[in-house]
């Protein structure tokens, strides 16, 4: 099993998503983060102070996979996330020692294929 | 033109003016002023959260953009002397506005009263181009909009020009305001284009709160804006007053039936909006028609709006705060209705009720009228403009939100690694580079 981070912009999530689905990538958790990468900083004025933003909004989604499903979703995000400017963002894909469903009991790879509420 | 004089007052103090018509029209215009920063928080609350700040002062900074050119052209255009389709130029930089009586006010609280509803004409219009249109351009085009759009129709319907020659009735400002702002909203939305995620993604409203904050402080306004139009304290207004609290009442009230029959659900954007279309309909009528007839004009007037909105959205039409089925259809009903409505017992004026059938074809030609002229004009100013800047932010801007890269600034900064700067720093800064790239695409 693997666990895939990846951190991505925030108007790219719905197309991320799409492409996540469409792979048959159903189970993910997204959080809202900030973040500091290669982008130029931004400065804002506010009554005469000056200051430079140094960290982005961005938006990290984690998926728990099976390892045959491992490319499938890493190319589903790599291409609904890109624009091609700085500030793209990053996938992590770490190696996963046990993974449990907490409904079930069930482990590892049975834990991770998605099962769809009725 | 006439020289730049200001009037002695000692020449004018000999005009007696009701006191208790200059109280209420004080309190009017104050109250049509506050209309605007209303409207920013009906519209600000309806757009996505990166873009609050430049939907809110879209309306904001039209008090400063067309106040200033009312102040110096405008008003002369629209209510000074001149043929049946354009004022003169001889109030040109307020040469002659002084205490002297206009329509039994001081004519610089008419000029400024008036003022007021040039201003939040011009705002209605950006609802159709928010989280897209460049600033600048949208600032050039309500200043050029409001000398050649609002003052001509507003010269023709209340400056005594043709339509006002013809015998249409418009109390408040359904063809003025209402239909020539929703026209203006329909040709910009065109010209502009759809935000580049519409159609594709749920462009929600990020603050539900202010959009009903925004209405209700829009409804006070509104009081202003058609009890004000009475230009006096006298029972006109009283009627005026008590339609503009009726007619929103019955569109209120229908709208939620229609969200109740659909879904099942009421929802909070729906009263918000309601409130919006039942004022903008009783506007043209507040003072021509009897309390029963404003809550019909409220009932009839929820029906075309509530569909057209439901319509609009499955279009390419990125109308994206609905400006065109809330003001230009809202105002239109209402105009055709004051035709039909208006009751001599009430206001003086008879309608197709009271056997002047001729009134409704009177109010067409309004329409019509106003329609063309507004499309017409206002689609050569953004074309105009449109060739010598870009009209819209470029797509990554657009995906950041206009906040941060047209106005440097967020709505709801947490301020989490900010990092202060001194104040002769100089660092890359990436909203610089963004309006460069927007620039280098133009040329």
């Amino acid at each position: 099993m693997k666990l895939i981070t990846a951190i991505i912009r925030p108007d790219k999530l719905n197309e991320v998503l799409k492409a996540l689905f469409r792979a048959d990538v159903h189970g993910l958790t997204i959080t809202k983060c900030q973040g500091h990468g290669g982008e130029l900083a931004r400065v804002e004025t506010y009554r005469g102070t000056r200051v430079k933003m140094e960290l982005q909004d961005k938006i990290r989604v984690d998926v728990g996979v099976s390892d045959p499903f491992e490319t499938t979703a890493v190319e589903a995000i790599l291409h609904a996330a890109r624009t091609g400017d700085v500030g793209d963002g990053k996938i992590f894909v770490l190696p996963v020692e046990k993974v449990y469903r907490i409904r079930t009991g069930e482990q590892d790879t049975t834990a991770v294929t998605p099962v769809l509420a009725k | 033109m006439q020289q730049l004089t200001i009037t002695p007052l000692a020449a004018t103090a000999a005009v007696a003016f009701d006191p208790a018509d200059l109280a209420w029209m004080l309190v009017a215009c104050a109250m049509v002023l506050l209309m605007t920063p209303a409207l920013a928080f009906f519209y600000g609350g309806l757009t996505r959260s990166k873009n609050a700040l430049n939907t809110m002062m879209m309306s904001f900074t039209a008090l400063g953009a067309v106040g200033i050119v009312w102040a110096l052209f405008g008003y002369s255009l629209a209510f000074g002397e001149g043929s049946g389709f354009f004022g003169g130029a001889h109030h040109f930089f307020l040469a002659g506005i002084g205490m002297e009586d206009k329509n039994g006010l001081p004519h610089l609280l008419f000029f400024a009263f008036q003022g007021t509803f040039a201003v939040i004409t011009a705002a209605l219009i950006s609802g159709a181009v928010v989280e897209r249109m460049r600033f600048a351009p949208y600032l050039i085009f309500i200043v050029l909009w409001t000398l050649v759009v609002y003052a001509p129709v507003c010269h023709w319907v209340w400056g005594g020009g043709w339509i006002a020659q013809l015998g249409a009735l418009d109390f408040a400002g359904g063809t003025v305001v209402h239909i020539n702002a929703g026209i203006a909203a329909l040709i910009a939305a065109y010209v502009i284009g759809p935000r580049k995620d519409y159609g594709r993604q749920a462009l929600l409203p990020h603050n539900v709160p202010f959009v009903l904050l925004g209405a209700g402080l829009l409804w006070f306004g509104w009081f202003g804006f058609n009890g004000g139009s009475a230009l006096g304290a006298n029972t006109t207004a009283a009627l005026a007053f008590v339609n503009t609290m009726l007619a929103p009442i019955a569109t209120l009230t229908v709208w939620i039936a229609l969200d109740f029959i659909r879904t099942g659900k009421p929802t909070a954007v729906g009263v918000a909006t309601g409130i919006v279309v039942g004022l903008v309909a009783v506007t043209p009528a507040a003072g021509f028609v009897g309390p029963g007839q404003a809550l019909m004009i409220g009932v009839l007037a929820a029906f075309p709006s509530y569909f057209a909105i439901r319509w609009r959205t499955r279009t390419r039409l990125d109308d994206s705060l609905d400006v065109v089925a809330a003001h230009g259809l809202g105002g239109l009903v209402g105009a055709l209705l004051t035709g039909v409505f208006a009751r001599q017992v009430w206001g003086g004026e008879t309608g197709l009720f009271d056997g002047n059938s001729a009134r409704v074809g009177i109010q067409a030609i309004s329409i019509i009228a106003t329609i063309a002229y507004s499309g017409l004009v206002s689609w050569g100013l953004l074309k105009l403009i449109g060739t010598a800047v870009p009209l819209r932010a470029d797509r990554r801007a657009e995906g950041i939100g206009m906040d941060l890269p047209l106005h440097a600034e967020e709505a709801y900064a947490s301020g989490e690694g900010a990092i202060l700067l001194n104040a002769n720093e100089t660092v890359a800064d990436d909203t610089v580079a963004l309006s460069q790239a927007i620039t280098a695409r133009a040329k």
